[in-house]
């Protein structure tokens, strides 16, 4: 079978039919920085886009996905290694601390201003509620989205990389 | 932990044989070997391309490709892959920008300290990475000296180089390097250090440095670590800790899809080392995790646990009305002075057990080959790792490496390095490279879980209000029927024992066998409750606004130990408790239904006070709005890093606070996954407001002292807003939302 990652299309060797696309990333594509938490959709660790929407990896087959637009944090940045402005706000303000489960946040933060670039407080609680932070990094997830937003909003041009998560091309 | 902030550096200059042993996560190894006595330059050390370096001790190496310094301890979260380097980098005066930093390898000749626990790493390395930096720096101001023939004294140094004052001439550290590395090593003790007001570094806010790498998804954590042809392990234990394999159905397990090999791992029996289990070894971690459907093991139970928490909880109920069999502390007298007291309190505190949790699932990837054993681990502690995968597994401990690994939290748990000598006696068996990954219900059935435990509080007052006696029945757990379990203890000297004439604590341990072991603050994160819950109650029964009550409660300025600087001191305690309330608003109008809450505690030296702003909404539902934290820990190195941990110690607090707990029926564990136990998510997530009092006591450590206040800060505000008292842990059994 073959998918579609990051805008590159990956021939996948042999799987059980039900292999979650988490495990294919992970284990088949070398993806890793999709991460593995709970395995029960619960703590979004897992969370990649979906034709731009997110989704939790560890639930979705692979086998289902073929020909759809996968994008993994791996691909969130543009081709010639330009950050998208979720990634530069997550460094700016230092938004990590044992990192694991960024990478779902930033695509949900992602996936959010893709949809509504200029969201409330309320809104951004909403949108990234799928994903656990064990080290309470919460407050500095909601400060670089919301940075993320007024950068966006100064910036019609990034605007169109928000929306696409970058030029694979 | 004094003896721990002695230099330990010049030991290290001294020492006769130096070992590379492979930079940056492995690939080159070295072998260097030079005899070198104290007035000796350096034994020649080279880049990781091989070039000559100048490394004058273990943490500093600076070349023609510029400068890195090593970051010895493990990346849990807690930022001291930035924060430490950035202590030599103050001292080298090395511009940030023109630093790389390295995970050292796991060595402990050339790092006699390779930990994350206990808060310890900033005031256990603060001495040895500021003379790292500062006897290189020492070395390169000669080399510049003698190159301009120069006195010394005239050069100085910023931004990576050296300074001729006199005629302003500059060298980079790059180009020094060589000329510095054939020069003798001073003594650490005799070279001078910066003074705090020449501080250009410390105190900053400095991103995290694998932030770059984090946010584009790069590989970092232990379970990212890939190999060619590296084959997923699976390992299965009895759900009840401590169980024996008889059988397995082996075969039927070796016909499921895309696995390789089953088999099964005799253990120890001690669950710190070894436990039996079986391996499933499979082509990916789904295969792996699959046939554990069809696997079917017959356990012998006759060494496994049976403990029940409802059992325990009954018992404790039974014992609490009178005194534990065990005296901690026993001061002045308890007994006659609640006889005398005008008023008296009593109330009865309980918590449950609780997992770590930390996301990223235990795993560690193990490669036998060549007569020797690798190990990719993200633990905690990867030198007691290596030991103990030598000694159960009977290696020499020369023939095992741990490459150390960025791990994905640890709160405690990777303390523990269980999961790494599983993944080692699995690698023995296998051909090639084998990645080991437990499920999360792995994880949370096999956690060495904080123990729960009850508190039985009796106090008196004097007419003035004055707290007279207190007297704390504790009941926690034994394994062995002797020690309490890990964090079940009391040291007897906590708060507000000090303070008070009459003062009793004794100790009933119930039998458990379920494993336990540290969870982030461990005993203050449930001590902290009791205790500043239950000073709430004495401070409302007496009348009085708690901020004078604790205030007046702490005395006048001094050490409680004196000449100890990891005592509490009452002057440092007043001054955050003061810090807080002033921030917070304490005694400011509030919108109805509003509460404000005041806790103290006092933890791995760390003096913090929060003030939690908390309302109860329909379905008892507690809303924290706002926490304000007040912290001294002395100097702030990070200033970035350590709001990040004050901000996730008090998120982390309320997350365990409201709603986990773990509970055990015939040994085994009933909560399996997030949705059994709830972590708190970003909509119920105060902002979190951190002051820090930057005293001139030497740094100590922020990972752990600001979790403790915020359960009394928040259930004292729950009181404040309800006039309900909150005397258990977690919020959802004492059925609030």
């Amino acid at each position: 079978m073959r998918l579609k990652v990051n805008g590159r299309d990956h021939e996948v060797s042999p799987i059980r039919e039900d292999t979650p696309l988490l495990w294919v990333l992970r284990d088949h594509l070398g993806l890793v920085g999709t991460k593995f938490g709970c395995g029960i959709a619960q703590c979004g660790a897992c969370t990649v886009l979906l034709d731009g929407t997110p989704v939790y990896a560890c639930q979705l087959p692979a086998s289902a996905l073929e020909g759809r637009d996968i994008t993994t944090i791996e691909g969130l940045a543009g081709a010639d290694g330009t950050l998208h402005l979720v990634q530069q706000a997550w460094i700016d303000h230092d938004v990590p601390q044992c990192g694991y489960c960024q990478a779902g946040q930033m695509l949900r933060a992602a996936a959010l201003l893709a949809q509504n670039p200029s969201p409330s407080v309320d809104q951004v609680d909403a949108a990234l509620a799928p994903s656990l932070c064990r080290c309470g990094t919460y407050n500095r997830i909601r400060s670089a989205t919301l940075d993320a937003a007024a950068a966006l909003a100064s910036d019609a041009t990034a605007g169109a990389a928000a929306v696409t998560g970058g030029d694979h091309a | 932990m004094r003896d721990s902030n002695r230099p330990l550096i010049g030991k290290l200059d001294r020492r006769s044989f130096l070992r590379l042993t492979g930079l940056a996560g492995g690939g080159l190894m070295l072998g260097v070997t030079a005899g070198c006595s104290e007035n000796d330059p350096p034994p020649p050390a080279f880049t990781a391309d091989g070039k000559p370096a100048f490394q004058p001790n273990a943490y500093i190496q600076i070349s023609e490709d510029g400068i890195v310094i090593y970051a010895p301890s493990p990346e849990i979260g807690q930022g001291v892959k930035t924060s430490l380097p950035m202590i030599a980098a103050e001292e080298l005066d090395a511009a940030w920008d023109d630093v790389t930093v390295v995970q050292a390898p796991i060595d402990p000749e050339r790092f006699p300290r390779q930990v994350a626990g206990g808060s310890t790493s900033i005031p256990g390395l603060w001495m040895p990475m500021r003379q790292a930096g500062a006897v290189a720096r020492d070395m390169l101001v000669s080399a510049a000296a003698l190159r301009w023939e120069v006195d010394a004294g005239e050069v100085e140094t910023r931004d990576s180089m050296a300074v001729h004052r006199p005629t302003g001439r500059t060298l980079s550290y790059r180009e020094l390097a060589s000329a510095a590395a054939q020069l003798p090593v001073p003594d650490p003790d005799d070279v001078p250090l910066q003074s705090p007001d020449q501080w250009t570094l410390i105190g900053k806010r400095i991103g995290g440095v694998d932030n770059r790498p984090l946010v584009t998804g790069a590989p970092l954590f232990g379970i990212d670590k890939q190999l060619p042809d590296m084959v997923h392990a699976s390992f299965v234990k009895c759900p009840a800790a401590g169980g024996r394999v008889k059988s397995a159905n082996l075969d039927v397990v070796k016909r499921q899809p895309g696995v390789i090999d089953a088999f099964v791992v005799k253990g120890t029996g001690v669950p710190t080392e070894l436990l039996d289990g079986v391996a499933i070894i499979a082509r990916d971690t789904w295969c792996a995790f699959k046939a554990r459907e069809v696997l079917e093991v017959d356990w012998d139970e006759s060494t496994a646990a049976a403990d029940s928490w409802q059992a325990a909880q009954d018992r404790a109920r039974e014992l609490a009305g009178g005194n534990g069999p065990e005296e901690v502390v026993d001061k002045g007298n308890v007994e006659k002075a609640l006889e005398a007291a005008a008023t008296r309190v009593e109330g009865f505190y309980q918590y449950a057990f609780v997992s770590h949790a930390q996301l990223e699932p235990q795993n560690t990837t193990g490669w036998f080959h060549d007569g020797k054993l690798e190990l990719w681990a993200p633990t905690q502690t990867p030198q007691s790792a290596l030991e103990l995968v030598a000694r159960v597994l009977d290696l020499d401990p020369a023939d095992v490496t741990i490459h150390q690994m960025r791990a994905g939290g640890g709160f405690g748990r990777r303390l523990m390095n269980d999961y790494v000598v599983e993944a080692a006696a699995i690698a023995m068996r296998v051909d090639g490279p084998v990645k080991l990954t437990w499920k999360r219900e792995d994880d949370m059935a096999h956690d060495f879980y904080r123990a729960g435990g009850f508190h039985a509080l009796r106090a008196g007052l004097d007419a003035d209000g004055r707290v007279t006696a207190w007297d704390n029945h504790f009941i926690s757990f034994t394994h062995d029927g002797e020690e309490p379990v890990r964090g079940g203890g009391h040291d007897g000297n906590i708060d507000p024992g000090p303070f008070v004439r009459n003062y009793r604590i004794t100790q009933t341990l119930l039998p458990w066998q379920v494993p336990t072991g540290y969870w982030r603050a461990p005993g203050s994160n449930v001590i902290a409750f009791a205790h500043q819950g239950f000073l709430h109650e004495l401070s409302t029964a007496a009348g009085r606004d708690h901020l004078a009550f604790m205030l007046e409660l702490l005395g006048k300025s001094r050490w409680l130990d004196e000449g100890s600087q990891w005592a509490l001191h009452t002057g440092r305690a007043a001054g955050v408790i003061r810090k807080a309330a002033e921030a917070a608003g304490w005694g400011r109008d509030l919108p109805e239904g509003h509460g404000l809450g005041l806790a103290f505690y006092f933890s791995h030296a760390g003096h913090v006070a929060e003030v939690a702003e908390v309302s109860v909404g329909p379905n008892r539902r507690v809303d924290v709005h706002r926490v304000t934290v007040a912290a001294d820990v002395g100097p702030i190195v990070n200033l970035s890093g350590a709001e990040n941990q004050v901000k996730g110690s008090v998120i982390d607090g309320l997350s365990a606070m409201l709603g986990q707990r773990v509970t055990f029926e015939s040994g085994r564990a009933q909560e399996l996954n997030f949705h059994q136990y709830p972590l708190l998510r970003i909509p119920r997530a105060p902002e979190v407001d951190v002051h820090f009092i930057q005293s001139d006591y030497p740094p100590t450590g922020l990972g752990e002292p600001a979790l403790p206040p915020l359960a009394p800060a928040v259930a004292n505000a729950i009181f404040a807003a309800t006039g309900e008292r909150v005397r258990r842990m977690p919020l959802t059994a004492a059925g609030f939302s």
